[in-house]
């Protein structure tokens, strides 16, 4: 096993080719007659975990806000396996495949880490497929076994964010959509997270990530967007931006 | 830091065995209660003196045992909506009356009296009218029931749907006007339409003359006649505790059921819950129709219980009640409701009243306490909400986050580190 540092990609500096599985064209997206993306475009393709970071308030939430349906872009597009995602409700969207774990986590505190799984699994009706998948997820995320008859708001905050992901997985999503995982939480387990993150990944399943914490962000990712008040300012291969002074100096604190 | 997760040993812990007192106690608690309340006052009571009669009489009235049951059937209505779904409404005494009128209509001579065409009308469905009223609309009783039910599960989406858009506060004002505008349509419902020859609710004279509840099979047990009139006090009690019991096997049953997790989600918080494919209108929309269609059932109930309709009844205080009920039980759990209801019920007909005359007897003072009951029940209420925020008998899990409150920041903090502590520990040999 190794460390997120060390471990290289396997083409450095070529992106995975393919179809995209959710594209994003030059969105869009104000809050009454603010603007808070202007012109955001963003490919993501399978397999891949992509990216999105950026100061506060940078337009980073809002762009995945957007995506799983809660906000509506004004102009643009937003394609999911080939079909148009503006103005399907959030609801819809989860049936088409793309589940999030949203900012500040929002599990169901007075419910059992079991009943927030199977809260996660709401449209499923494929019993074995999710009995498996919640074997799957306790096994990604043991300490949520430790306690799944504990009610989630008693949980600390690091088992709470688990739990989201987690409930998040439970969808069977081909697009997981991770906003702020690692808010609030300790730099030990900001790694816990992300190496399961990267898990994740290797499972199969697409990762789209909002992150504040760009360096956490940048080491697991594959491609990465930077946002800055609401446009895009520069994309690549997540590791090479780890070595741009530019963004070194911006975002990691170089 | 290794990606492979902590190998402390997971074992799952073992499912909590339940024991059978807590699995059965309180159907069997009840249905004990039932049996003893009826064999008590079939025949054991008959055969005591005219004085205990009396005296038991004042304090224990079957008339107020069978209405207290009919509460806690509204009550668990209530608490679909409220308990379960967490939505405020302030205006539930709207379905009791529809539920009324309903029986009014279908099961009394009073549709003779809609329209000036119809006072030759004579329509039976298996009805069983009292002796001389066969007039009218006469459907069984057990059939009004379904069609009340599915009546106010209507009406619930048709209120339903431009009102839950709302958020909270706004949604209680939405019911709480309902609830005042249809007993004004009640009350003045007697001519409406193009010439006002329309009479659709007999105003404040209110509808009479109720159908009897037919008995069906059972009649040919001994001793059960063919139809339960309005005196058979304690028959009647068989039949509102039967119907007590499927609201309360419903209200378990389909809170344990996918329908239930989703209004349990949508209470604790909505967004999330739209994040994982609940159709929040969709579920909403089901809440009320369910809470509707049991007010609807009451309804009826509450009709043959005064063996009438009487707009007077359905007021604002009722919704108020109903509203204490709920959550003095202990909002959520069907248990807590029912018993918050019944004592209510009793305490607002009979035992606020008795205790007065008690208290009077006593010291001399001449207080009518009946009249004062909104301010017990006031008090009551703020004595809740001081020393007993969760209700009577509250849920579990409701009592599990009240009693640990949730971790603040630091704390959760403090937590994830002794976690991970252990974790690293744990690995620290294989680096």
């Amino acid at each position: 096993m190794s460390t997120p540092t060390d471990a290289a990609p396997a083409q450095p500096g070529v992106r995975k080719s393919g179809e995209d599985l959710l594209t994003i064209e030059d969105i869009h997206v104000y809050y009454g007659n603010i603007a808070a993306v202007k012109g955001v475009s963003i490919s993501v393709k399978p397999g891949e975990i992509v990216t999105l970071i950026g100061s506060n308030g940078a337009g980073k939430s809002t762009t995945l806000r957007t995506v799983s349906g809660l906000l509506r872009p004004r102009t643009g597009k937003i394609t999911f396996q080939g079909e148009s995602l503006v103005g399907v409700p959030g609801h819809k969207v989860v049936s088409k495949g793309i589940c999030q774990s949203p900012e500040g986590r929002r599990i169901f505190p007075k419910m059992s880490v079991e009943e927030n799984l199977e809260l996660g699994a709401f449209l499923r009706n494929d019993k074995a497929g999710i009995a498996a998948d919640k074997e799957r997820v306790l096994d990604l995320f043991p300490r949520l076994k430790e306690r799944i008859a504990q009610k989630a708001g008693t949980m600390s905050g690091g088992e709470q964010q688990m739990l989201a992901v987690g409930r998040a997985l439970m969808g069977s999503p081909k697009l997981l959509l991770l906003d702020e995982p690692s808010m609030g939480l300790a730099p030990v387990l900001v790694d816990l997270i992300f190496d399961t993150i990267r898990t994740i990944r290797d499972q199969g399943t697409t990762v789209l990530v909002v992150e504040q914490n760009a360096l956490a962000a940048l080491r697991i990712g594959d491609y990465a967007y930077v946002l800055e008040s609401g446009h895009l300012k520069q994309e690549g291969i997540a590791r090479e931006m780890l070595k741009d002074d530019s963004i070194v100096k911006a975002y990691l604190g170089g | 830091m290794s990606t492979t997760t902590p190998t402390a040993p997971v074992v799952r812990p073992p499912a909590p065995k339940t024991s059978f007192l807590a699995r059965f106690g309180w159907p069997l608690g009840f249905f004990a209660a039932g049996v003893l309340v009826f064999v008590f006052n079939q025949w054991i009571l008959p055969e005591t003196s005219t004085e205990f009669q009396n005296g038991f009489g004042s304090w224990l009235p079957m008339t107020a045992v069978n209405e207290a049951l009919i509460w806690a059937i509204f009550a668990l209505g209530l608490n679909i909506v409220v308990g379960y779904s967490g939505l405020l409404d302030l205006g539930y005494v709207a379905f009791w009356g529809i539920g009324g009128y309903v029986a009014g209509w279908l099961m009394a001579p009073f549709a003779n009296q809609v329209h000036p065409s119809w006072a030759n009308l004579s329509f039976s469905v298996w009805g069983n009218p009292l002796p001389g009223q066969e007039r009218g609309i006469h459907i069984n009783f057990w059939l009004v029931l379904i069609i009340a039910a599915l009546v106010c599960a209507v009406a619930g989406v048709i209120i339903g749907a431009p009102t839950l858009r709302l958020k909270s506060d706004y949604l209680a004002l939405v019911t709480l006007g309902f609830g005042e505008i249809l007993p004004e349509v009640f009350r003045n419902g007697e001519r409406v339409g193009p010439n006002g020859e329309w009479n659709i609710t007999n105003g404040t004279k209110g509808i009479i003359g109720m159908d009897q509840i037919p008995t069906g099979p059972f009649q040919y047990i001994p001793g059960v006649p063919e139809t339960i009139g309005t005196f058979d006090l304690n028959l009647k009690f068989i039949v509102f505790g039967l119907m007590l019991a499927l609201a309360m096997f419903v209200s378990l049953r389909i809170r344990e059921g996918r329908l239930g997790r989703a209004w349990l989600a949508i209470r604790e918080d909505e967004l999330a819950a739209s994040m994982m494919g609940v159709p929040l209108m969709r579920i909403k929309l089901s809440a009320y129709a369910v809470g509707a269609a049991f007010g609807g059932i009451g309804g009826v109930l509450y009709a043959t219980h005064i063996g009438g309709v009487l707009a007077d009844r359905f007021n604002f205080s009722v919704s108020i009640i109903l509203l204490a009920m709920v959550v003095l039980g202990g909002m959520g759990n069907v248990w807590g409701v029912t018993v918050g209801a019944l004592l209510l019920a009793w305490i607002n007909s009979t035992g606020l009243g008795q205790l007065g005359n008690v208290w009077n007897d006593v010291t001399g003072a001449e207080v009518n306490f009946a009249s004062h009951n909104f301010l017990v029940f006031g008090a009551i209420l703020v004595l809740f909400m001081l020393f007993r925020r969760e209700g009577l008998i509250p849920e579990a899990r409701t009592r599990q986050v009240l009693q640990e409150p949730e971790r603040g920041e630091i704390e959760s903090l403090g937590a994830d580190m002794e976690g991970t502590a252990e974790d690293t520990a744990a690995e620290g040999g294989k680096k």
